[in-house]
């Protein structure tokens, strides 16, 4: 019986996911951010990398814990991938459900739009004048769809493009597909 | 009727300040302090201080009310849980209403701390949380 990716979102929500104290994560999360600016010495640009760095370890691994729970199939067209991630992924994942838009003549890039981030609740960026115009706060999320979508032979390049802490008007993602990745031979082995 | 708003951090550094006037009876919001007072009003929020430490072992509630007088003003004191002195000097006497914006000018504390970037005792610059702590006054006071 094919259901919708919200209806299967919100299903495995119910009843296949643990849940954990969202401040909990919200304050974890912040920390991490906070303790990386000062390690790096407020050189956010550095800080944007390592925080995708660290959301690409947990996407390569996330994506198994995703196709234990939710059992998808493969997904025929990138179309069919942005919904999943939209609707099921961050649902179980985040509890939210970013809506998928702007989508580019060649279907190959889409804006994930948040219109709330759990991540940054109560979050101010600090007043050194850098920070807002170089700090991507929520930039783990864009390694973990980097990393999990490698994982599925789905090369893409994920990036904020917009961020309400910045003072835009919204919290903006913008996902590329790179390439489909092909099963290849490792080298030497003939 | 003026006020003059201090919040101390636990190492008696400053964290925060605000002179605002009343809003009531017509009143504009602007501070009416004469230029002598203008200046006084740190030096004599802060020597209540030694006043506020006193004070906190003697109740069990985080509002201490009005702890000492200085001519015709009036200080009142709000200790929050983790030693944070908000100081407010104030010409007439209004604990409930006082005690009501303390409160939600505690909540506005807490949300300010919650952010990562943000440290106790770090003084607080934040435009947002100086327009809301104006419409707390403008709602309360």
């Amino acid at each position: 019986m094919a259901r919708t990716p919200r209806q299967v979102g919100e299903e495995v929500w119910k009843t296949r996911v643990e849940k954990v104290n969202a401040e909990l994560v919200t304050l974890t999360y912040g920390s991490v951010v906070a303790q990386l600016c000062k390690d790096f010495g407020n050189d956010y640009i550095q800080v944007n990398e390592q925080l995708d760095k660290m959301g690409y370890n947990i996407g390569i691994r996330l994506i198994e814990d995703f196709l234990a729970r939710t059992n998808t199939s493969r997904c025929r067209t990138f179309k069919d991938t942005a919904e999943i991630i939209s609707k099921v992924g961050f649902k179980i994942f985040l509890n939210i459900t970013p809506t998928v838009g702007n989508w580019s003549q060649d279907n190959k890039q889409f804006s994930l739009i948040f219109d709330e981030n759990p991540l940054a609740d109560f979050v101010e960026l600090p007043d050194d004048g850098k920070a807002v115009n170089e700090l991507w706060y929520s930039n783990i999320l864009c390694g973990v769809l980097r990393g999990a979508l490698e994982m599925v032979q789905t090369q893409v390049e994920a990036q904020f493009i917009n961020d309400v802490l910045r003072g835009h008007e919204t919290t903006e993602m913008r996902v590329t597909l790179i390439r489909i990745l092909e099963d290849e031979m490792p080298v030497g082995d003939d | 009727m003026s006020f003059y708003l201090a919040i101390i951090g636990t190492k008696d550094n400053a964290v925060y300040d605000l002179e605002f006037g009343t809003y009531r009876q017509g009143g504009d919001g602007k501070p009416k302090f004469s230029a002598d007072m203008k200046q006084l009003c740190p030096f004599i929020v802060h020597s209540s201080l030694d006043i506020v430490e006193e004070m906190q072992w003697n109740t069990n509630v985080m509002h201490l009310k009005v702890i000492d007088k200085f001519y015709n003003y009036l200080i009142s004191s709000y200790m929050t849980a983790g030693n944070i002195k908000f100081l407010l000097l104030h010409e007439t006497r209004a604990d409930d209403v006082i005690r009501q914006f303390f409160v939600d000018l505690y909540d506005l504390y807490v949300k300010t701390l919650m952010s990562p970037f943000y440290s106790v005792d770090q003084p607080i610059t934040s435009a947002v949380f100086d327009q809301r702590v104006k419409m707390l006054a403008k709602k309360y006071l």
